[in-house]
């Protein structure tokens, strides 16, 4: 089983605990207006290769995961939309003992395959796009309902759980929605063992351009650090044993 | 001198054989504590200290200011007790000892060569003694001197060319650290007639000329303790017994390392491993209740207020190569113990705390031997220590262990002895990549057109084959390899007769192992070079001459430093193959041969007198540093780079292999204790690959450059180069932009 790979960084220190390697897939379900990576989104294939292909480059770094507490996350793109794929990498991983999490979205249903990754994996890094049913399709496409039950099963399974949350001037990064989100992850205190507050930033815009693709968030400022300071500081109030970072 | 001697001294030790011999390896191991813990016990500096240190720095503000200079006593030739005791502030200093009768006050040390003192003298404006010019250039032969007698017209060819540079042929060869714990431990008396039985040891043997040289050298040495007793009375201090507390173990480490740079202005003049035989000490006073941890503190700030103001009298010259008036004062810290416990004690934590309570500073070289097994505390204490003062450097203690035993040091930048067993006979380096362009030219320098090493042909072709250069290049490196250690013998024969390092090798082992430690330079340049030639195809420019002197390379290759073993497999083989040579020469009194992959700040000399190379590098662009891949050609992330390095065999290059590497400080994590966390698994994985070495610099761009208009704004700015650190505001305005052109990655 071949992947659709979009590139690798050998070594990232901000997807996941430790240094890590990071798997860029191809393919995704959601149109994000804020996304960085567009130029994943086309699941048209463009670099196959096998999973002991990639765990050949993967095992040259092995020491430093093993020493840093890392090891492999597979992004996108959104992983879960290569579920064959990602089944035999993820059982690849496991026998040779690297730590593995899946950055998702979490726009899939629970199928059998849904299942098997969920088992397989060590931990996921979930995108909360919003926490409002509205605004989660204004901003992605998509309807919220597939990401709100995939929370809910990883954190039954007792995974480890990061959510992560892109924070964009006048949708995402107010002190109302701050409380919204509170509300929305509330049920979850306990499982879910750290938020990760990403303040928007415009170095995905170049991207929209070369794709000729209208970039809808044009003139909107990236967050400043004092917002996202104040968005945490609410979140924590919200979510009094998570860590917020 | 027997054991009861000393009972007040050793009260409390626990005895073995260090007490009825000279083995300061033993004793610590019988009587040091590990401390697993972290640094939440460190106390911050005192008022006093603060007060002492604000005076050394306007001192050193005011020798910026005059070029660099304080002030020099250029009559009277340094030797252990050749000037008055010297004060910075006499009553508020714990532990004394000046070079001179003045903090900053340098002396003339004309045994290494006189062109020394008097290119010195001509650099800063100094007037030159009439007379010690004519003792010197009379009456009394130098190093120098002597080296020029012997030197083949070849080697005087290929020392002026380049191919042979930085040869410690006109001053102090440095690279020797004496056991200078010794003193501490035993007292001088102890040693001298441990010396003098040494001696006599010898006293019926026919007098061969070992023998006799031998005990020539011993009477220098026992002169030299004679001397190390009269220095330290000048102070009002007696250490003809051991030190019985903290204070007095530091004070006796440092007066025998302060007769040591008296004595020599050797290019490295490590301190070697003294901080976990100091705790020993701390630890009982501690105990007993005799000084409080503040107290402790103090005195090793104290201590390194001292090592940070050792200074030599040398000229631009040398300064081009070794920038920032470095002297290697290096002191190894951590590492593990045969036993399996770790050697770093709360002392450990103290020696890097000085970097907190002082602020950064390049000198003394703070060297961490990594283990695996270090303890978490004090890993993520060095990485937090290095990510606030990018003054520290890694070596691989699991990879040096099994070689050196637990009681070896640091020479210099990456050169690991063992302390009071072994010293080196230091080489410098040979530039692997003038003498690939020889092998393309058949000997005839691409710069000068000068015909250097004779008797070869050029390469024709006008593109060139990778095997016909391997052949040509392999046959270069034969001749290279010659030369230079011709080069070498002749230097360290007249090094141990005239400048003879008597005040160290007081505290060393009769039965001395000697290293023979050549070097590389041009590594990166030359490998990816070879790489283009093998992967592109590279087409030679001659001259009129017929001289090759650029190269247009047609298509892409891989480039060392992206873990790529296509690249990567010719820089090993590089390694094996020069040394393979080098060992296959007669060395002087039996040296075992090593080398080194280590430029210091030199690459950007070796580089400014080297023509365009077959990697595309054009003609006085500076060298990458020790074994870095050339700056910006390592572009797959750092791991990337950190493996390739890695790669190259240290069972080769058993004088180190230097890795220098800088890194924005967000690219290693979010929070505080990520980014230490990252930094303690970046260092651990690289070492885990065998690395050897890792100098760490954790900082922007940005601030070097507001650093280069704004000096005035950066007095204690570090950042770490090839195996050791500089402040760098003193660094020539080529190194800086240098220093600035390399890579920092900004991911890993």
């Amino acid at each position: 089983m071949k992947a659709a790979v979009h590139s690798f960084e050998t070594a990232g220190t901000l997807d996941g605990p430790g240094i890590r390697f990071v798997l860029f897939l191809h393919g995704c379900p959601m149109r994000c207006i804020f996304c960085h990576n567009p130029d994943t989104w086309a699941a048209g294939a463009k670099k196959l290769m096998s999973a002991e292909e990639i765990f050949s480059e993967i095992k040259k770094y092995s020491a430093f995961f093993a020493a840093s507490g890392g090891g492999v996350t597979v992004s996108g793109g959104e992983p879960l939309m290569q579920p064959d794929f990602l089944i035999e990498f993820l059982e690849l991983l496991k026998r040779n003992s690297v730590h593995s999490a899946i950055d998702t979205c979490g726009c899939a249903d629970l199928d059998a395959k849904a299942e098997k990754i969920i088992e397989l994996a060590d931990m996921f890094l979930l995108d909360v796009k919003h926490a409002d049913p509205d605004g989660h399709i204004a901003l992605t496409g998509k309807s919220a309902e597939k990401p709100r039950k995939f929370l809910e099963r990883i954190c039954g399974a007792g995974k480890r759980v990061w959510i992560r949350c892109v924070l964009v001037n006048g949708i995402t990064a107010g002190a109302e929605y701050a409380e919204k989100l509170g509300e929305y992850l509330k049920p979850f205190e306990g499982k879910i063992e750290r938020v990760e507050l990403l303040p928007y930033h415009t170095l995905g815009v170049q991207k929209w351009r070369e794709l000729g693709l209208d970039y809808k968030l044009e003139g909107v400022a990236p967050t400043s650090p004092e917002t996202a300071a104040g968005f945490r500081k609410i979140l924590q109030g919200k979510l009094p044993v998570t860590e917020i970072a | 001198m027997t054991d009861s001697d000393n009972a007040q001294e050793w009260k409390s030790f626990k005895r073995g054989a260090w007490s009825c011999g000279t083995d300061v390896a033993d004793f610590i191991r019988l009587n040091y504590e590990p401390y697993e813990g972290d640094g939440a016990f460190l106390e911050p500096a005192t008022e006093r200290t603060l007060k002492l240190w604000g005076q050394v720095l306007e001192l050193m503000k005011q020798e910026r200011r005059n070029n660099g200079l304080l002030s020099a006593d250029v009559s009277t030739p340094s030797a252990v007790d050749s000037h008055k005791a010297g004060y910075i502030d006499r009553d508020s200093e714990i532990i004394v000892g000046l070079q001179t009768d003045a903090p900053l006050r340098r002396a003339i040390m004309p045994f290494g060569g006189y062109r020394m003192v008097h290119s010195s003298c001509e650099a800063y404006g100094l007037k030159e003694d009439e007379k010690v010019k004519e003792i010197f250039t009379k009456y009394r032969k130098t190093h120098n001197a002597g080296v020029y007698d012997a030197y083949t017209p070849e080697i005087l060819a290929a020392r002026k060319s380049a191919i042979i540079t930085g040869l410690p042929d006109a001053y102090g060869r440095g690279r020797i650290i004496g056991d200078y714990r010794r003193l501490a431990l035993y007292g001088a008396d102890y040693l001298i007639a441990d010396k003098k039985r040494q001696k006599a040891s010898s006293d019926n043997s026919p007098m061969t000329e070992d023998v006799i040289r031998e005990r020539e050298e011993l009477s220098e040495q026992i002169a030299a303790l004679e001397a190390v007793k009269r220095m330290t009375l000048s102070y009002g201090i007696d250490v003809s017994k051991p030190a019985s507390d903290f204070r007095e173990a530091v004070q006796w480490t440092y007066f025998a390392y302060l007769a040591a740079i008296k004595d020599q202005n050797g290019a490295a003049m490590s301190l070697g491993r003294v901080t976990t035989f100091l705790d020993i000490y701390a630890r009982r006073d501690l105990e007993s209740g005799k000084i409080t941890e503040s107290r402790a503190q103090e005195i090793m700030d104290d201590f390194i207020i001292k090592l940070r103001m050792v200074r030599f009298l040398r000229t631009p010259e040398y300064n081009d190569l070794f920038s920032g008036d470095p002297v290697w004062v290096t002191e190894s810290v951590g590492g593990m113990c045969e036993d399996g416990r770790t050697l770093v004690t709360k002392n450990s934590f103290r020696l890097l705390h000085t970097l907190s309570n002082l602020g950064p500073a390049p000198e003394p070289n703070i060297t961490v031997l990594w283990s695996e097994k270090l303890p978490r505390g004090f890993k993520e204490f060095c990485a937090k220590t290095s990510a606030e003062s990018s003054s520290i450097q890694y070596e691989n203690d699991d990879l040096m262990r099994p070689l050196f035993g637990d009681d070896y040091g640091i020479a210099c930048c990456v050169s690991p002895l063992v302390i009071g067993k072994e010293m080196q006979f230091f080489g410098a380096r040979a530039n692997l990549a003038k003498a690939l362009l020889y092998a393309i030219n058949g000997g005839v320098d691409e710069r000068t057109g000068v015909l250097v090493a004779k008797g070869f042909e050029p390469i024709r072709d006008e593109i060139l084959d990778f095997d016909k250069v391997m052949e040509k290049f392999d046959k270069m490196m034969d001749w290279l390899s010659r030369t230079y250690v011709n080069a070498l013998n002749i230097i360290h024969y007249m090094h141990d007769k005239y400048y003879y390092e008597k005040a160290q090798l007081a505290f060393m082992d009769k039965d001395v192992v000697r290293k023979l430690g050549c070097g590389i330079a041009g590594f990166s340049v030359v490998t990816d070079s070879l790489s283009a030639i093998k992967y592109a195809k590279v087409r030679p420019i001659r001259n009129e001459n017929g001289v090759a002197v650029d190269f247009e390379i047609e298509g892409d290759f891989p480039k060392y430093g992206n873990n790529d073993d296509r690249v990567d497999s010719i820089a090993v083989d590089l390694v094996r193959r020069f040394m393979g040579k080098i060992r296959k020469l007669p060395a002087y009194r039996n040296a075992i041969h090593t080398q080194s992959i280590l430029t210091i700040t030199s690459n950007v000399v070796y580089g400014k007198k080297t023509g365009n190379t077959p990697d595309g590098r054009m003609a006085g662009v500076p060298f990458a540093p020790g074994a870095n891949p050339l700056h910006g050609r390592d572009t797959s992330g750092a791991l990337a780079s950190l493996c390739s390095v890695a790669k190259l065999p240290f069972e080769d290059a058993k004088d180190g292999i230097s890795n220098t590497f800088t890194i924005l400080p967000d690219s290693l994590g979010k929070s505080e204790a990520e980014k230490i966390g990252n930094l303690c698994g970046l260092i651990d994985g690289y070492m885990a690959n065998k690395g050897q070495h890792l100098n760490v610099n954790v900082l922007r761009r940005e601030v070097l450059e507001d650093a280069m208009d704004h000096p005035e704004k950066y007095p204690q700015l570090t950042i770490r180069v090839s195996g050791y650190a500089v402040n760098f505001i003193k660094l020539t305005r080529p190194q800086q932009l240098d220093v600035i052109s390399r890579t920092f990655h900004a991911k890993l």
